[in-house]
């Protein structure tokens, strides 16, 4: 089996996992924000290889995933229609809407094209100017800042058939609603990293003291994952609540001041919906007035829209840490990858997917995979 | 689309008065744009997100993360073709038939 063997280091993380066990003394819930920390955890088998008193809730860092179903269904009329030309990154491709999904929408002759950049749809836009050229942009604050520059540039270069479908989210408010709801089993937080090199660590300090959970900006590599872990355990079981920064190599306190000042130029912070949960005050970007031409639910009339969520889904749940991917009764009998009900089990970031790709059906693991160090 | 690679800086030019850089990421290289890293120089290496790089890594770092994820299938995830995956997504098909995770030797060094 994988565990230890393929992480980098194996010693190194052999004596962070010993450092967790020797330090652990009761039982403790941290939260991972990001689902590529999700993603990594699963793949892993980091949540195994921990003692048992260290539970692992998986967070809402997903952006496909809390991307909200009305949005989605935009983008699908959107990409339908003959005079546009529909792009976005290759992981919402098979996030369901209400009865398609943007893979469906190109075979049935949607021009739907996937790019690696939002620069690329930009380019699109410069060649093909007597077409409409959308890009949906969605994600967090990692992504927010190459669609901002995107939507600048299309002004700069007077690029007009060029706009943008946004949905973008904000982390620190979610880290808020969690804490806030009277179900939250959250005591601390591994932090999303690359949201942090970009917006820096301010808001965490305030955030950490106010619910007195200690946040720990964490990266993504197994080594960085176990770290932040180490570090979380350690505040956790002296009852101390700060914010500390275990991925400097990439997150310096002030992030990137150029990003985010071209944020603060482009949009403006909005309530959000969020898929699963439900709307979350000021957890959003949308397009600043300044930049309203470019916002494509401005440029087509997408009102009105009807959706529809699969009853049997339950990725907010999960999206919430409430219950674990393999307790929904859909998982892996309604809802697998290959026909799934919530974009939890769509983007490799989603738990549901991680748990389904990697056999965390629910199943007893064998002895061996219990304690694969040992 | 949450990954974001760590890539070394091979040119920079100038283009439609953005400063945009040619970027190798363990053997793939893509147009990078460089308004947020302005400073970044020729041969330096960013954590690259969508295209764009958001901050400065320092070389050692840069060669384990890439190395580490090409050996996970991750640079394959990141770079290849989606429609691909989308229509045929042969690894999701049974629980646990996940990407092959053991790579050779040869695939660790092609990320140096």
């Amino acid at each position: 089996m994988k565990y230890l063997d393929e992480f980098q280091n194996p010693e190194l993380a052999r004596r962070l996992l010993d450092d967790i066990r020797s330090t652990v003394t009761r039982p403790w819930a941290l939260m991972e924000v990001c689902g590529g920390q999700t993603h990594t955890i699963i793949r892993h088998g980091i949540d195994q290889l921990l003692p048992e008193q260290v539970e692992l809730i998986h967070g809402p860092g997903c952006p496909v995933c809390v991307t909200p179903l009305e949005v989605i269904d935009k983008a699908l009329e959107i990409a339908a229609r003959p005079d546009v030309i529909f792009c976005s990154f290759g992981d919402m491709l098979r996030v369901p809407g209400t009865d398609r999904d943007l893979f469906q929408v190109r075979s049935r002759g949607g021009d739907v094209r996937v790019v690696y950049s939002p620069l690329d749809a930009l380019k699109i836009a410069q060649q093909n100017p007597h077409r409409e050229v959308v890009f949906f942009g969605i994600g967090f604050e990692t992504t927010a800042p190459p669609n901002a520059m995107t939507v600048h540039q299309a002004r700069k270069l007077g690029i007009p058939n060029f706009s943008l479908l946004v949905s973008h989210v904000r982390v620190p408010p979610a880290i808020e609603a969690i804490m806030a709801s009277p179900d939250c089993r959250v005591q601390a937080f591994l932090a999303a990293g690359h949201v942090c090199s970009v917006m820096g660590t301010g808001e965490y300090p305030e955030l950490a003291a106010r619910f007195r959970v200690p946040i720990v900006v964490t990266g993504f590599e197994p080594l960085d994952i176990l770290e932040g872990i180490r570090r979380t355990v350690r505040q956790l079981e002296r009852g101390e609540h700060t914010m500390d920064n275990a991925y400097p190599r990439a997150v310096r306190g002030e992030g990137n001041p150029a990003a985010r000042a071209m944020l603060a130029d482009v949009f403006e912070v909005t309530d959000r919906s969020w898929r699963g949960i439900g709307t979350i005050p000021a957890s959003g970007w949308r397009l600043s007035e300044r930049y309203r031409e470019y916002d494509a639910e401005h440029r087509f009339s997408v009102e009105g829209i009807t959706t529809r969520e699969p009853a049997a889904c339950r990725s907010g749940e999960v999206l919430q840490g409430f219950i674990k991917p393999h307790e929904c009764e859909a998982f892996g009998t309604l809802c697998t990858p290959r026909s799934p009900l919530g974009a939890t089990m769509v983007s490799s970031e989603g738990a549901c997917a991680a748990y389904y790709l990697y056999r965390r059906l629910g199943t007893t693991p064998t002895p061996q995979e219990a304690s694969p160090v040992v | 689309m949450c990954l974001a690679v760590p890539g070394k800086v091979l040119d920079i030019e100038e283009r439609d008065g953005t400063r945009m850089a040619t970027v190798d990421f363990g053997g793939v290289v893509k147009e990078v744009c460089l308004e947020y890293v302005p400073d970044l120089r020729v041969g330096e290496y960013a954590i690259v997100h969508v295209g764009f790089a958001l901050q400065r890594l320092d070389e050692e770092s840069a060669r384990k993360t890439l190395a580490l994820f090409e050996e996970l299938g991750l640079l394959q995830e990141e770079f290849g073709d989606p429609w691909e995956a989308a229509a045929e997504p042969p690894r999701w098909e049974e629980p646990g038939a996940g990407p092959a995770v053991a790579a050779g030797d040869g695939a660790r060094e092609a990320g140096r």
